[in-house]
This record gives structure tokens, C-alpha cells and sequence, in this order.
């Protein structure tokens, strides 16, 4: 009566068959994911070796301190010299003047929009500071050139618009749109508890935000402070563009200058692989990278405080 | 209902990017081989180097591409050190240079299997400029030499107005830097001749020309040397004398050519052997008669 | 009211406007920047501008071997950097377990978000034009934006995923479904918007991005379009960058023409991604 099937054919067994289909299937997908897992990995330790390798070697022709405080960079010169120190003190410069500007600037629009604007004005804000931050890095530069470098030049009586206080302004305007919003999640993450314990002991709103407020978002403020630090000191065609490129230790802010990125951008060129120069900027770029690096890292361990502080 | 909409989204996008993909990839006509078919040249090669060249080589390329219109070139102008390094690495085709490439590099492009051969297709004479305002007309080769060395600082040490000097110069990516560098900081060629000296740290040393250009024009303490072809009106060349005795010469295609001129320059082109194929069809046509009209076009020197 | 409370009323006063302030310093910047661009870009704005290739050195004619050339980069990043950035969040959320490892992909990401883009620049001409032998092209600038674009697209994927309410795998593993099942079928379409997002911002980005491009070699002309791959190429911030310094004679408002086509592209992408982020709030609102 009932015909002999083979046991696959029977609903059972195709549905083993299947399942066992998926279960391959998956598997394969399944590695693949954790391939792009160690993918961010790869890339990372990719970098860093890439720097270390091409230029590590320079230091076998100029010794490291020779190469970090020196102040003389003669690439094409016979023989050549590779001393960092006017980079490094202009990077310096560059990120001062950019952290005084948008550090005051960032916090106290932030502690406007996250305590005291009204809902409508933080939903006009906001977006425009997200234009700013969308702004391409090379139209910044090209804005500094044309516009801000004359006016530099004539209310400080210099004797040209490229400098470190330009660039500087330039950079400000780069870091603030992160140094505003991270300081605002900060402000915001604190429980509004505390602000009405502060009230009901008969504090205004601006006791408040002053004396309970900040405090209490300092540890996400200075991470949006290193943040922004870190956004100056990696900008490169800004700098390129309005810094002045001079090759002197610039010893006030006014003077022409080049940061380590500019020094890079501007020598890659020209620099034959494998050569002396070539493994000089490499050495620039592990210098940097190392340098961003910490900055970030240090901010990302202040944020995960922050927001231990605070989760309930 | 949601992973619908959602799905019919994704096949949007999915659909926009297949599409966006296929454009690119298509017509893959790889005539990557630079062959010369009977009358029909086609193909395509690059051209890496300098920066005053540049405005020499786009138009020449412009006008070849006219003239083939199955061949496509692509020209880049960071500077000649970067061209040579281009030439050396292989990225390159032709390296556009206004310096001549130097030993060393020679040895290293050996050491690549990689042999330079240079052609010159046309001349430049380099002009030192400052805004109009600027009443200094003339200068020798010692002053210009001690300007750019920051041992002169201010201008009236040369007969201008008493205003600090604002020296500006191309970063070492340019072969302009090196050749300035050369024949007017060292002062090759003279008596007072000195290979050690080294650019002053106090200049600036900007990314571009063109840039310079703009800074003399609007900065009447500022003094540049780009190439001829860079001299506008909104500039003023000065005159230059080779020692304090000799007339001043201001630059030009007349003075370039007949050697009056103390700053004049080759421009050349590198290739890795001698030229074959489209690239040489290329370089004819620059050396031609219809090419050479065109450098005069720019604002270089031809070679006749 | 008594003394000290004027005073502490006064103080407040002076404060918050001292706030305003700022905040007004804040933006006016970016409204001069857009004005300044827009009026003195919009003059060379055109079709011909738009549609033709540069002639005389980039003097006349048009851009638009710039334009095609950056919407290819945004391509070409994208295609390597969303899928594998949205695996690589799809397996910190899914199936990474709390150990080691897990800490040093996090931190990894964390870093990659910080690297400078001329550091990048380094990498892809070391690693993807010299190693890899691509050559300065289109492929090896993709390569370069992608990785730099990775930490943004893995970071927005796993926050997307993160958002996928508990109940929603739960009750998909409750039926039977694999975990592979459930990702496919009910986290990821949900984590959809989010994703886009990132991968739009991610667009944004390497449409703005000169650094990387200046070292692994874009042209600053190439009268016809890239062919293959393999091919040099035009971009838009390159463009800008060489045309306000590299060529003589350049008319100052061509100039501004090209930084408002960029401005334009980055910008319309960014105000895409915030349209797709409301929408996507306003469905779950709703749903």
C-alpha cells in the first residue's frame, strides 16, 4: 500500500538535507565575517608596519636624537641633512593656536545648546555646525589663502598672511564641530539630578551649569578637548596651503611655518622609494602617527570613564 | 511591511551601484600597448614632473590629443623632483623637468633598470619677480644670492624702501628650487662661486607656483622667481645683472635665446630609453614647428 | 529683590551672553564660507562647466573629468569599505565573544579612526601603488579611501546592529531560525538605515579627501575619462588644489567654481545621510 521511499525523499529527510545545506552555507558566511572582524586589525598592524619598515632605516644614517632636535632639513642637498625640529615646534604652534580658539568657543557653545537653548535654536544650531564639519579639508585651505591670509597680514602687520596664526584659525574652525558635540553628549550625560538638587538648594541656572554642570562632565570634556587636538595636529592640506612653509624653528605664531604633515605632503614627491628622503618622511609619518595615536587613545579611556561614571 | 519598503531600498541602491560599476568598467579597451596602427595612433601614457612645464605640456597634449583622438594622456605637475622619482619608481612615462636630472639619481635609476634619456623641448628664462610697487629694478646675482641666503633683510640694502625682504621660493619638490638653488644661491659660474651655501630658513618655501605668483602680486615686500611663462601684469620681472658691472637683462624670449640672459634653463623631458612608439610620435610633435609656436603661446622660450 | 540676589541675577546675565556669544562665533564662519564660495563661485557655474573636459591647462572648458573621477572614488571606496566594514560590525555584535581579542579589534577601530589622512596617503603609495604594483589609479586611491573610510563604516554598522531591540533576535531564534538566519532576515534590514548612513558619510568623505589622493597620484589632467581601473584620474579636491596653485593665469573665479561643486557634492551627500537617519527615527517612531 505504502510504496518504499528512498528515507531522503521523505519530509524528514529533506529537511536534514536542507539544514545541513544552511549549516555549510553558514559556516562559509560565518568565516567570512570573522574575517572582516580581523580586518580593521590587519589594516592597523599594516600601517605601522609599513612605517616602521620604510622608515626605521633612517635612523642608521641620523641618529634619533640627531633627527628629532635638529633643525636643519636639506634633502636634496649633497650630503643631506634631516632635522625635525622646525616641524615639530610648528605642528605645535598650529595646534596651540587652533586648541586656544576652539577649546573656550566649543565648551561654552556646547554648555549654550546642551543647558540653556531653547529646543528651536539647538535644532537651527546644529545642523549648521554639521555643514562645518563637513566642509572638505583642502576648501578650508583655499578659504584661509584667499580670505583670512590678507586679513592676518594687515590687522598684525606682518610681512605676509602665511603663518602658524593663520593656519591655527583655520584648524579652530576644523576641531570645533567635534570639541561642541562631544562636550554637548557630555554636558547632557549628566543626570539632571543633580541639577535639581542644585535648584532646589536655590542656585540659578547658571550657579548650576558653572558649579554642578561642568564638573560633572569635565572627564567628557577633556575628551572632546584631546579629540580635537588630535583633528589639528593630523590636518595636512590646510596647513600645506596657509602655514608659509618656512623651514626656520618658528618662535612666535606669526612667523611662516610648516607642520609635520605639510613637511610630508610636500616632500612625497619628490622622493625616490627607498631613498633617504623617502625614508626620512616615513619616519615623519611614524613620529605622527605614534603621536595621534596616544592623543586618541587617552581620549577614547577618558570617554569609557565618562560613561561608566554616569550608565545606571 | 517594513523589511519591504526597506528591501525595495536596498534593490535601489544595490541597482545604482551595479550600474555606477558598469559604466566604469566598460569599454575596458585596454590599448595599453602604444602602438602607431597605420594613420591611427592610439593608446595613452602619463606625464609626471614639473610644474613650470606643466602649462607647456597640457597644451601640447591638448593639441595631440586633437590631432589623435584615440590617444589620452594624462599630465600631473608636482615638481621635477617628483617626475624624476616617477621615473625611477616607474610610475611614469615621460618625466617633465626644468632641471637636469642629477648622478645620482642616474645611478638610482640604473640601479632600477631604468635608463634616462633627455630630451630638451624647449627653454625658460627664469625671471625674479616683486610686486610693481616695488621700486627696486635690478639686482645682481651676489645680492640675489645673499637675499635668499637671509644675509640681505631688508630692502633698502638694495636701493628699495626700508621694508623687511620677503623672500618666497618652491619647496624642494621643484626642480626650480634646485636650479635657483644652483646657479643663484651658489652662484655657479662666478667667481664667488660657494656649493655649501643652503637656502636661509627664513624663506618661505610654498607648495606652488602659482601661489608665489599671487603672494608678489598682492604683497609689495615679497620677491619670487617663477618661470616666464608664470609673468603676468600683475607682476614686475626685474632686471638682472650677472656681476655688478655687466648691464642689467630683463627676461624674455629674445634675451633667453641669444644667452644675454644670465638665468636661462633648459626644459627638458626624461624617458626610460629612447622614446619608441606613441610617446615618440608625441615628442616629434613637440619639437616640430606647429609645437614650438605653441611654447611661444605659453610664454617660454622655443629652442629656435 | 535683595543685593546679592541682583548680583547673582547679573552674573547669570553676563554669563549667558557670554555663551551666545560663542555660539554666535560658532557659525557665522561656516555662513561666511557658503556665502563667500556661492557668490563668487556662482558665476562660473554652467552646463558647459559641468559637462566639458578641461582645455588650455584647466583655463577654459570644464570639469568634469573631476566630477566623474571623485563620484568614482566615492565608488570604488565604497565597494570595498561597506561590505567588509558591515561583516567585520556584524561580528563584533553578533559573535565576538568578551576577551582579548574583541578589546584589541575595538581598539584597533579606535585608532584607525585617528590616523592622519596624509599617514594614509603613506600607506597606499607604500602598500597599494609600490607593493601591489597598481600603479597611481583610480584602484589604488580607492583602496587607500577605503581603508581610511573602514573605522567609520565598521563603527556606524555595529551602532546600527547595536540599536536592533533584543526581542527582535530572540524572537527570531524562538521560531528556529540559524544565527545566521536572523541577522540576514531580521537584524540587518532593521540596522538598514543606519548603515546607509554611515556608508553615505563615508561617501561624503572620500569626496572631500586630498591627502591620500595628493601622494598616490590623482592627474591634474586628463582630457578624457578613465577607462579601467588601472587608469590615473581626476578629482574634485585635487582640482581645487591645483588650479588655486599650480597654473597661470587661472581666472580667480574659475577657482571658486570648483571649491562650489565640491562644496555642493560633500555636502548633499551629508545632508542625504541626515535625511535618511530622521526617516529611518521617524518610521521606528511610527512602527
Amino acid at each position: 500500500m505504502f510504496e518504499r521511499v528512498a528515507p531522503d525523499a521523505t519530509a524528514v529527510g529533506v529537511g536534514k538535507t536542507l539544514r545541513r545545506r544552511w549549516r555549510l552555507g553558514e559556516k562559509f558566511i560565518e568565516s567570512w565575517i570573522f574575517l572582516a572582524g580581523i580586518l580593521t586589525i590587519v589594516v592597523l598592524l599594516g600601517i605601522i608596519v609599513l612605517l616602521l619598515k620604510e622608515g626605521l632605516p633612517i635612523f642608521l644614517d641620523t641618529p634619533l636624537w640627531e633627527f628629532f632636535f635638529g633643525t636643519k632639513w636639506y634633502p636634496v642637498s649633497e650630503p643631506p641633512t634631516f632635522g625635525i625640529m622646525p616641524f615639530f615646534v610648528a605642528t605645535l604652534w598650529v595646534t596651540l593656536v587652533a586648541t586656544a580658539i576652539s577649546v573656550p568657543v566649543g565648551v561654552a557653545c556646547a554648555a549654550y545648546l546642551a543647558e540653556v537653548a531653547p529646543a528651536k535654536v539647538r535644532e537651527t544650531v546644529k545642523p549648521v555646525i554639521e555643514v562645518l564639519a563637513g566642509i572638505p579639508s583642502v576648501v578650508m585651505g583655499f578659504i584661509g589663502l584667499m580670505l583670512l591670509s590678507p586679513l592676518v597680514q594687515s590687522v598684525f602687520h606682518l610681512n605676509t598672511g602665511l603663518s602658524g596664526l593663520t593656519a591655527g584659525i583655520m584648524l579652530s574652525l576644523m576641531s570645533l564641530p567635534i570639541v561642541i558635540s562631544v562636550s554637548e553628549d557630555a554636558l547632557r550625560a549628566v543626570p539632571d539630578d543633580f541639577r535639581q538638587a542644585a535648584y532646589a538648594l536655590g542656585t540659578t541656572r547658571w550657579e548650576t551649569i558653572w558649579h554642578v554642570s561642568i564638573p560633572g562632565a569635565l572627564s567628557g570634556i577633556t575628551a572632546a578637548i584631546m579629540l580635537g587636538v588630535g583633528r589639528a595636529i593630523g590636518e595636512t592640506m590646510t596647513v600645506l596651503m596657509v602655514a608659509g612653509g618656512a623651514l626656520a624653528v618658528p618662535v612666535s605664531p606669526t612667523e611662516p611655518m610648516m607642520p609635520m604633515t605639510a613637511a610630508i605632503a610636500s616632500g612625497i614627491g619628490n622622493a625616490v622609494r627607498g631613498g633617504l628622503q623617502y625614508q626620512a618622511l616615513f619616519a615623519i609619518g611614524l613620529i605622527l602617527f605614534v603621536i595621534t595615536l596616544a592623543v586618541n587613545l587617552v581620549a577614547d579611556r577618558v570617554l569609557e570613564h565618562q560613561k561608566r561614571k554616569f550608565s545606571r | 511591511m517594513l523589511a519591504k519598503k526597506t528591501g525595495i531600498k536596498w534593490l535601489a541602491l544595490s541597482a545604482t551601484l551595479l550600474i555606477m560599476l558598469a559604466t566604469a568598467l566598460v569599454g575596458c579597451s585596454g590599448n595599453q600597448d602604444n602602438t602607431v596602427t597605420g594613420d591611427e595612433l592610439s593608446g595613452s601614457f602619463n606625464i609626471i614632473g614639473s610644474n613650470t612645464v606643466t602649462p607647456l605640456t597640457s597644451v601640447w597634449a591638448e593639441e595631440f590629443m586633437n590631432l589623435h583622438p584615440k590617444v589620452n594622456i594624462a599630465v600631473s605637475g608636482p615638481g621635477s623632483g617628483a617626475g624624476i622619482a616617477a621615473l625611477i619608481n616607474g610610475t611614469t612615462d615621460i618625466c617633465q623637468a626644468s632641471r637636469t636630472i642629477k648622478q645620482q639619481e642616474i645611478d638610482q635609476a640604473n640601479a632600477n633598470g631604468v635608463e634616462p634619456y633627455e630630451i630638451q623641448v624647449a627653454t625658460d628664462a627664469l625671471s625674479v619677480i616683486v610686486n610693481p610697487a616695488n621700486p627696486v629694478s635690478e639686482l645682481t646675482i651676489t645680492q640675489l644670492s645673499a637675499i635668499y641666503t637671509n644675509q640681505i633683510t631688508n630692502w633698502r640694502e638694495v636701493g628699495g624702501n626700508d621694508a623687511p625682504i620677503v623672500a618666497i621660493a618652491r619647496d624642494t619638490n621643484s626642480g626650480t628650487h634646485v636650479f635657483f638653488k644652483e646657479h643663484v644661491v651658489q652662484m655657479a659660474g662666478l667667481p664667488a662661486e660657494d656649493k655649501s651655501l643652503e637656502y636661509g630658513s627664513k624663506v618661505l618655501l610654498l607648495p606652488s607656483t602659482e601661489q608665489g605668483v599671487s603672494e608678489i602680486a598682492r604683497n609689495p615686500n615679497a620677491i619670487f622667481y617663477p618661470g616666464l611663462g608664470y609673468v603676468t601684469s600683475t607682476v614686475k620681472p626685474l632686471a638682472i645683472k650677472k656681476t655688478a658691472d655687466t648691464p642689467g637683462v630683463l627676461p624674455s624670449v629674445e634675451t633667453a635665446l641669444d644667452g644675454s640672459y644670465p638665468v636661462a634653463r633648459p626644459l627638458l623631458y626624461y624617458t626610460n630609453e629612447v622614446p619608441t612608439g606613441i610617446i615618440k610620435s608625441f615628442i616629434d610633435y613637440c619639437l616640430s614647428t606647429e609645437g614650438q609656436a605653441k611654447v611661444i603661446e605659453i610664454g617660454y622660450v622655443p629652442l629656435r | 529683590m535683595k543685593a546679592g540676589a541682583l548680583k547673582r541675577q547679573l552674573s547669570q546675565r553676563t554669563a549667558f551672553g557670554l555663551l551666545i556669544t560663542a555660539t554666535i562665533i560658532a557659525i557665522v564662519p561656516v555662513l561666511v564660507i557658503a556665502l563667500e564660495i556661492i557668490g563668487n563661485g556662482a558665476g562660473s557655474i554652467s552646463w558647459d562647466f559641468l559637462t566639458q573636459v578641461p582645455s588650455q591647462a584647466g583655463k577654459s572648458g570644464g570639469i568634469l573629468p573631476a566630477i566623474i573621477g571623485t563620484f568614482y572614488l566615492m565608488l570604488g571606496t565604497i565597494i570595498f569599505a561597506l561590505p567588509l566594514g558591515v561583516m567585520a560590525g556584524i561580528y563584533l555584535t553578533e559573535y565576538a565573544k568578551d576577551n582579548w581579542f574583541t578589546r584589541s579589534v575595538n581598539l584597533s577601530i579606535v585608532n584607525l579612526a585617528g590616523v592622519p589622512s596624509i599617514v594614509y596617503g603613506l600607506f597606499g603609495l607604500g602598500v597599494f601603488v609600490l607593493l601591489f604594483h597598481f600603479g597611481m589609479s583610480l584602484l589604488s586611491a580607492s583602496l587607500t579611501l577605503a581603508c581610511q573610510a573602514l573605522a567609520m563604516t565598521v563603527t556606524t554598522a555595529r551602532e546600527a546592529i547595536l540599536t536592533v531591540p533584543r526581542e527582535y533576535r530572540e524572537g527570531s531564534l524562538a521560531i528556529g531560525a540559524t544565527r545566521w538566519q536572523t541577522i540576514r532576515h531580521v537584524v540587518l534590514p532593521q540596522a538598514l538605515p543606519g548603515i546607509i548612513t554611515g556608508a553615505v558619510l563615508a561617501m561624503s568623505r572620500a569626496a572631500g579627501e586630498t591627502a591620500p589622493i595628493l601622494v598616490v597620484g590623482a592627474a591634474f589632467l586628463l582630457p578624457g575619462l578613465p577607462q579601467s581601473p588601472f587608469d590615473q584620474f581626476m578629482a574634485l579636491p585635487y582640482h581645487l588644489y591645483t588650479v588655486a596653485a599650480h597654473v597661470p593665469g587661472m581666472p580667480k573665479s574659475t577657482i571658486w567654481g570648483v571649491a562650489l561643486v565640491l562644496l555642493i557634492v560633500v555636502l548633499s551627500f551629508n545632508v542625504l545621510a541626515t535625511f535618511i537617519r530622521l526617516k529611518a527615527r521617524q518610521r521606528r517612531l511610527n512602527a
